[in-house]
C-alpha cells in the first residue's frame, strides 16, 4: 500500500501543515499530513465538514501555501509555484464559470492562456464539448444553461488543458440525487478515457466507496487511513473511520495468542476468534474490535456461537432486516441479514440467540 | 411571509390613508421647480417669471454667446480629464482595498479615499486655493491643470463607491479559476476582473463626470481669471441681469445628465 516508488506518484504530500490565523483565532486546518497519490488514480478525500479537505485541495492548486511540509508533483517540489504555473486544474464546487464568456470560450480559456495556436484550441474545445456532450450548447452563455450542464462545462474547462492532476471539490453536491448518480458514472468514464489523476473531495461515504480507487479518510486536519474502498470498509484501522463509514459494532476484547492461524482475540463471551490487526496497533492487552452487521449471523444454536444476546428490536428494510441485540454485558450489537423470499421472520423479539461471526470479520482498532 | 400575504388585514404602507397624497406632494416638491425652470427656458419674453409665449430664442442666444461656449468647452475638458484621472485612481484603489488581504490601517485608507465626502467643501476649497497659490508662485504656471487636479481629487470618492461595490460583489472564485487555468495576474485582470468590473467603472466615471460638471465652490476658489466653467459663469451672470438664457443652459445640462443616466442604465441592463 505504502508505495515507496516515488516515480509513479502523481502527487506527494509530505508532512504538510496549514495553520490559519494566530493567537486566539488559530485554526490548525491540516496537521502534519503525509500521503501519496498514484498516477491515473481516482483518489478521494473523505471526511466530515471542516476536516480540511478543501484546504488540502487548495494547497495542491496553489491558492494557499503550507505552513510546513512539501508538496511534490511528479517528484518536483511545487510548494513555491503560483497557481497559474502548476499543471493542475480545479473543478470548483460553485463551478466558477466565467459569466461573460460562452460555453466554448470558457472551455478554451486555459489553452488560450497557455498560448496554444487557435487551430489547436478549436480542435480541443470541440473534443471536450463532445466528451461532455455539450456540443449543441457551445455558443450559449453560462447563465443560459442548467446546473447539470454548468457542471459539465466546468469539468470540460478543467480537462481541456490536459492537466497532470484534476482536483474536484465536492463537484456533485449541488446536483439532485438522480443527476448526481448520472454524473458519478460520467466522472468515472471521463477519468478512464483521459487517464488523468483525479483528486476528488466528498463528505458522502457512499459516493467515495462507489467511485474511488483509493480513499483517504480525514478528520480534524489529519488523514486517519488510506486504502482501497474495500480495505477501508472491511478493515477500518481507526474508531472514527469505522464509525464514519457504514454501520458497525464495537466490542471490547483481549488480544490473545498470535499463533500460526494469525491473531486471536478473546471476546467478552469468553470465546476466541481470529482477528485482523492494524499495521501500527498494539500487540497485547485490551483492544476495541469492530464487526460489520452484515458479517455476523444469528443462530438458534448458542453453544457454538461466538457471542450470545437477547433480541430487542427487529427493523425491516425491504432488502434486509436489522436485528438489534443486547449482549450479556449490555453492549448493543446489530446483525443484518438479507431477507429471504419465504417472507417469514425467523426470530422474535425477546429470543435468546447466538451470533456467529464470519471468518476475517473481526478487525482490531488502533486505539 | 406567506401568512401575512394571506391575511386580509396584512400591513401595507400603500394602503395607509394619505399615502398617495403624501407621495404626490413629495414628487411635486422635487420636480415642480425643475418643470418651471424648463418651461421658462422657452419663454419668448425676457423675464424668468412672466410667460409671454413659446420661442427657442434663449437657446439660440446661448448658442451664439461666445462666453458660454468658452465656459462649456472648459467645463467639458475639465470634467473629461478629471473623470479619467479619478476613475483610474478609484479603480486602482478599489483593487487595492478589496483584492489584498486585510492590512493594518485599512480603515484609515478608506477614510483618506473618502475624505472629500467628509471634509466640508469650503475647507477643501480654501486649502487648495492656498496650496495652488504657493505652487503658482514657485512655477509660474497658471493653466487648467490646477482645476483638473482639484476636480479629480473630489471626484475620486464618487467614482470609488460604485467600483468598490462591484468588486466586493464579484465572486473571488472566478479570479481563482482564471489563475488555475494558467492566467497570470495581469491576464486574470484583463480577461476576467476588468470585463466584470466594467459596469462599475462606467457608473463611477459617470458619477464623477456629473459631479465635476456641477461643481461651483471649489472651482470658484481654484480658477484664475478667465477660467470660468459653465456653473461659475452662470453664477456670475446671476449677479447681473437674469434672463431665461440661464434656464436654457440649465435645461441642456439637465438633458445631458438624463441622457447619461439612461445610457448607464442601458449598459448595466446589458451587462
Ligand atoms: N481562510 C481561512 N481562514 C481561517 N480558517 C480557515 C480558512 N479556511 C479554512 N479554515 C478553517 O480550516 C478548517 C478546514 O476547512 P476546510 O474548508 O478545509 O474544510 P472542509 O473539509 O473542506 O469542509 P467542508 O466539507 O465543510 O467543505 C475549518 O475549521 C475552517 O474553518
Ligand atoms: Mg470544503
Amino acid at each position: 500500500m505504502n508505495s515507496s516508488n516515488g516515480g509513479s506518484q502523481a502527487v506527494r504530500i509530505e508532512a504538510v501543515s496549514k495553520v490559519f490565523g494566530e493567537g486566539e483565532g488559530r485554526v490548525v486546518a491540516l496537521d502534519n499530513v503525509t500521503v501519496g497519490i498514484r498516477q491515473n488514480e481516482f483518489f478521494t478525500l473523505l471526511g466530515p465538514s471542516g476536516c480540511g479537505k478543501t484546504t488540502l485541495l487548495r494547497l495542491i492548486a496553489g491558492f494557499e501555501h503550507p505552513t510546513g511540509g512539501e508538496i511534490l508533483l511528479e517528484g518536483a517540489d511545487i510548494s513555491a509555484l503560483p497557481p497559474y504555473a502548476r499543471p493542475v486544474n480545479t473543478v470548483f464546487q460553485s463551478y466558477a464559470l466565467f459569466p461573460h464568456m460562452t460555453v466554448a470560450q470558457n472551455i478554451g480559456f486555459g489553452l488560450e492562456m497557455l498560448g496554444k495556436p487557435r487551430a489547436e484550441i478549436d480542435r480541443t474545445v470541440d473534443d471536450m464539448l463532445q466528451l461532455v456532450k455539450m456540443t449543441e450548447l457551445k455558443d450559449r452563455h453560462t447563465n443560459q444553461i442548467s446546473g447539470g450542464q454548468q457542471q459539465r462545462v466546468a469539468l470540460a474547462r478543467a480537462l481541456a488543458p490536459h492537466p497532470k492532476v484534476l482536483l474536484l471539490d465536492e463537484p456533485l453536491s449541488a446536483l439532485d440525487l438522480k443527476l448526481r448518480k448520472e454524473m458519478q458514472i460520467e466522472l468515472k468514464r471521463l477519468q478512464n478515457e483521459t487517464g488523468i489523476t483525479f483528486v476528488f473531495v466528498t463528505h458522502d461515504q457512499e459516493e467515495a466507496l462507489t467511485m474511488s480507487d483509493q480513499i483517504a479518510v480525514m478528520n480534524n486536519g489529519k488523514i486517519l487511513q488510506v486504502g482501497a474502498p474495500r480495505d477501508i470498509y472491511d478493515h477500518p484501522a481507526d474508531r472514527f473511520v469505522a464509525q464514519f463509514i457504514g454501520e458497525t459494532n464495537f466490542l471490547t476484547a483481549e488480544l490473545a495468542s498470535r499463533g500460526k492461524s494469525g491473531t486471536q482475540v478473546k471476546l467478552p463471551s469468553g470465546k476466541s476468534v481470529a482477528a485482523a490487526l492494524p499495521a501500527d496497533g498494539r500487540t497485547q492487552g485490551l483492544v476495541t474490535v469492530v464487526v460489520r452487521p452484515e458479517h455476523a449471523r444469528l443462530t438458534k444454536v448458542k453453544s457454538k456461537a461466538a457471542l450470545t444476546g437477547t433480541l430487542e428490536n427487529i427493523v425491516y428494510f425491504g432488502t434486509d432486516t436489522h436485528y438489534h441485540l443486547q449482549l450479556e454485558d449490555k453492549t448493543p450489537f446489530i446483525v443484518r441479514e438479507q431477507n429471504q423470499p419465504d417472507g417469514q421472520a425467523p426470530y422474535r423479539e425477546g429470543d435468546q440467540l447466538g451470533i456467529e461471526i464470519g471468518a476475517d470479520a473481526v478487525q482490531v482498532l488502533r486505539d | 411571509m406567506a401568512d401575512a400575504a394571506r391575511s386580509p388585514k396584512a400591513f401595507s404602507l400603500k394602503r395607509q390613508p394619505g399615502f398617495s397624497s403624501l407621495a404626490i406632494a413629495c414628487f411635486l416638491m422635487l420636480y415642480a421647480p425643475i418643470v418651471v425652470l424648463v418651461l421658462y427656458s422657452f419663454n419668448a419674453g425676457t423675464s424668468i417669471a412672466i410667460w409671454e409665449g413659446f420661442s427657442w430664442r434663449w437657446y439660440e442666444a446661448a448658442w451664439q454667446n461666445e462666453q458660454i461656449k468658452d465656459a462649456a468647452t472648459r467645463s467639458l475638458i475639465v470634467a473629461a480629464c478629471a473623470t479619467t484621472v479619478a476613475t483610474t485612481v478609484a479603480t486602482l484603489a478599489g483593487l487595492a482595498t478589496t483584492r489584498t488581504g486585510k492590512f493594518r490601517g485599512q480603515t484609515a485608507v478608506f477614510a483618506i479615499i473618502n475624505q472629500p465626502l467628509m471634509v466640508p467643501e469650503i475647507v477643501t476649497a480654501v486649502a487648495l486655493l492656498i496650496f495652488f497659490a504657493i505652487i503658482k508662485v514657485a512655477t509660474g504656471y497658471t493653466g487648467l491643470v490646477y482645476l483638473i487636479a482639484a476636480h479629480a481629487a473630489f471626484c475620486i470618492p464618487f467614482a470609488y463607491l460604485p467600483i468598490r461595490a462591484r468588486l466586493e460583489g464579484m465572486d473571488l472564485t472566478l479570479e481563482h479559476a482564471a489563475a488555475d487555468l494558467y492566467a497570470t495576474p495581469w491576464k486574470t485582470f484583463r480577461r476576467v476582473t476588468l470585463p466584470l468590473l466594467w459596469p462599475g467603472i462606467l457608473a463611477g466615471a459617470m458619477l464623477a463626470f456629473v459631479i465635476s460638471l456641477d461643481d461651483v465652490v471649489i472651482t470658484e476658489f481654484v480658477k484664475t481669471a478667465g477660467q470660468d466653467t459653465l456653473p461659475t459663469y452662470m453664477l456670475g451672470q446671476l449677479r447681473r441681469v437674469v434672463t431665461p438664457e440661464i434656464n436654457a443652459i440649465s435645461t441642456v445640462f439637465l438633458a445631458i445628465s438624463v441622457v447619461l443616466v439612461c445610457i448607464f442604465f442601458f449598459l448595466n441592463r446589458k451587462g
